[in-house]
């Protein structure tokens, strides 16, 4: 286990430090100490590093992590795991605004409530929030899972193409375009594994409602005018 | 023999001209607006309306093909590890892999390398065919974030975070389902044939603040290695000059409403933006204020036709230009070779802007196979290099007449105006006096 001190050493050692990693690497675990709120913190890691961050971070923590597993121990700002290719990311409190934003693959996990825009334009990321999602979430989200075991705020799955949406709770309105579907056998198989994966399972799949796209405005329609 | 009254010559408005009539017409039929590539076509004041003065008693030129007049320029030198030496002034703009063919940015690619500058991604991520082609490739991180992903962040040589673009400050994009081919498609995360929205705002900043530490975040994933632009279009080109640097940029991109795009409403276009020439000298005021002229270097795009434009936009403080219609022209857009088939799209060579159609006879903006097969990305690629070194020998030949031993020498004062427009626009007096608008001068 390798130690790196944030109020000590500057940030733009600590991620050049990870950057240095080889994939084969046989100290592949990591502790980062006092990040109070810092942003940028693990961002651009490209190799599949064990990393514990015991605070909360700020904007971007995790920011296009490659192959790494980080874990916040504490909650997150702004942009958390934002355009993910792979690995996983565990937040243990909150998180706040865009957590995932354009994430294109890894997982996730948010224990506890995530703000406004989660998942916005996801590529195809899972994302597990184990509380609530503020306002604007999934919006233009393409490809991927977001799954919500509390409520969805305003306007979810706004301008959706093809992610799929799991919410647990209530969902304050949907967005333009965003619907309720049929929850099949492949959704229940699909969410069993992703809430297992999250360490989740006590929640039932079968809880859940599924939201998409009615893919009414995925070519331009006069008609539609009023919904663009 | 009866008399007839002399009868009044057929009078159209000047208001309800042709085109303004067949574009109330075209709307009532389709009930769309209408959708073009290409930038602003009204006339604009612009660098036409500016001349150089030359050497005199006061100043001495320097000797053509003689007397060096260097034209080399550095970008990215104030935070970035490792800056972009250019040969020349003028750099190929940002233009999407999917509004273009693959043979396309390959071309774009083979001819700013020959010609020793760079050229730049557009909204789709990067192709093997530019970055394989490409010396120099600027990596353009925009909006929607098509095909975004770290490695080729890294295999970049310069990161441009787009906010805006001079056809549309303050608009997203739009490629339509029929340019979505397999390859597209899977570039940007999306089902074949859909229209692809390009968001107007990105997903995970909002203002000055938030995009300070958002690239801080991009220097901090490359290592602080890349140059960081900022690319906005010519909306408050003083505030958002300002507060780019303030951001930490080291480069800022500036588009006035000349300057094309694949695609966009020509309502947008052509009433959204000022005109290249109003952007440049608030701009570069911003920068002096600020300490940082020539520290956090200025790009400027937008309708750049010539050698000659070249030299005014520099003289006017900017550090570099970009081309991108101009570099599309020298590939072989709107050839007239090509006029049958202008004709059977209801257009003509010089006239077609149904970029986002995809059925461009040049084989440029389409990614239909056999209309792309007309582009030999070779010899496209050679017209450009051509192109360049023109304009680059143009620009030189002004800045020795001027007395300049680097084109980076020109200033203001090498200028005058030929409208009172332009005059004050450019900061520079009209001709034959001494008087800028706006300017009290003892």
């Amino acid at each position: 286990m390798q130690t790196f001190d944030l109020a000590a050493e500057p940030l733009r050692d600590l991620n050049q430090n990870l950057h240095n990693q080889q994939p084969g690497t046989n100290d592949a675990g990591w502790e980062i100490l006092n990040p109070k709120g810092s942003h940028a913190v693990a961002v651009g890691v490209n190799a599949p590093l064990d990393i514990h961050v015991k605070g909360n971070v700020g904007y971007y923590c995790g920011g296009m992590n490659k192959h790494g597993a980080i874990t916040v121990h504490g909650s997150a700002g702004p942009g958390v795991g934002e355009n993910m290719m792979s690995g996983r990311i565990i937040v243990k409190g909150d998180a706040s605004q865009y957590a995932g934003a354009t994430g294109r693959g890894g997982l996730l996990v948010i224990e506890g409530n995530a703000s406004s825009r989660c998942g916005i334009s996801m590529k195809g990321i899972d994302i597990v929030v184990g509380g609530s999602i503020g306002h604007m979430s999934a919006f233009m989200a393409q490809s991927g899972n977001l799954v919500v075991l509390g409520d969805a705020g305003e306007a979810l799955g706004d301008s959706i193409y093809e992610a799929r949406l799991f919410v647990r709770g209530s969902v304050k309105s949907l967005g333009a375009d965003c619907i309720e579907k049929e929850m099949r056998a492949e959704h229940i198989e699909l969410l069993t594994r992703l809430l297992d994966e999250a360490g989740m399972s006590n929640a039932g799949p079968e809880e859940f409602k599924r939201y998409g796209s009615a893919r009414k405005l995925y070519n331009f329609d006069i008609d539609n005018a009023d919904a663009y | 023999m009866s008399y007839r009254n002399p009868p009044t010559t057929p009078r159209k408005s000047a208001t309800f001209d042709d085109y303004t009539l067949s574009e109330i017409r075209r709307a009532a039929a389709t009930g769309i607006y209408d959708i073009r590539g290409g930038g602003a076509k009204r006339r604009v004041p612009n660098f036409d309306d500016l001349l150089f003065l030359g050497a005199s008693i006061s100043r001495y030129p320097l000797e053509g093909y003689r007397e060096t007049c260097d034209t080399s320029v550095v970008l990215g030198t104030r935070f970035a590890r490792k800056p972009i030496e250019l040969k020349i002034p003028i750099t190929i703009a940002g233009m999407s892999f999917g509004s273009l063919s693959g043979g396309a940015k390959e071309a774009l690619g083979r001819g700013a390398t020959t010609a020793g500058t760079s050229t730049t991604t557009g909204d789709g991520g990067m192709t093997e065919e530019e970055r394989g082609h490409s010396d120099k490739l600027v990596y353009q991180y925009l909006p929607s974030r098509y095909g975004m992903n770290p490695d080729d962040l890294r295999r970049a040589d310069a990161i441009e975070i787009v906010v805006g673009q001079g056809a549309k400050p303050g608009g997203g994009g739009m490629l339509l389902g029929q340019k979505i081919s397999d390859r597209v498609a899977e570039m940007r995360t999306l089902p074949k044939g859909i229209d692809q929205r390009s968001a107007c705002r990105h997903p995970d900043w909002t203002g000055p603040d938030d995009l300070e530490i958002k690239i801080l975040e991009l220097r901090e994933i490359t290592d602080w290695q890349k140059p960081i632009y900022i690319k906005v279009g010519g909306a408050r080109p003083y505030y958002d000059t300002a507060l780019a640097v303030k951001s930490g940029a080291d480069c800022v991109v500036l588009d006035g409403m000349q300057g094309g795009t694949a695609a966009t409403q020509e309502v947008f276009i052509e009433h959204v933006g000022q005109p290249t020439l109003a952007c440049i000298r608030p701009a570069v005021k911003a920068l002096q204020e600020l300490g940082m002229h020539r520290k956090v270097q200025l790009i400027v795009s937008g309708g750049i036709r010539s050698g000659a434009d070249v030299a005014k936009a520099l003289a006017l403080g900017a550090d570099a230009v970009s081309i991108g219609t101009a570099a599309l022209v020298a590939l072989g857009d709107n050839d007239p070779r090509w006029e049958e088939d202008y004709n059977a799209l209801g257009t003509t060579a010089g006239a077609y802007d149904d970029w986002h159609e995809g059925a461009d006879p040049a084989g440029i903006s389409t990614q239909d196979p056999e209309l792309s097969k007309r582009l030999d990305p070779v010899a496209a690629g050679r017209r450009l290099a051509n192109y360049l070194k023109v304009m680059t020998l143009e620009t030189q030949t002004i800045a020795r007449a001027c007395g300049k031993s680097h084109v980076l020498n020109l200033e203001p004062e090498d200028l005058c105006a030929l409208t009172v427009e332009a005059s004050a626009m450019a900061g520079v007096p009209l001709a034959g006096t001494d008087w800028i608008p706006g300017q009290i001068r003892y």
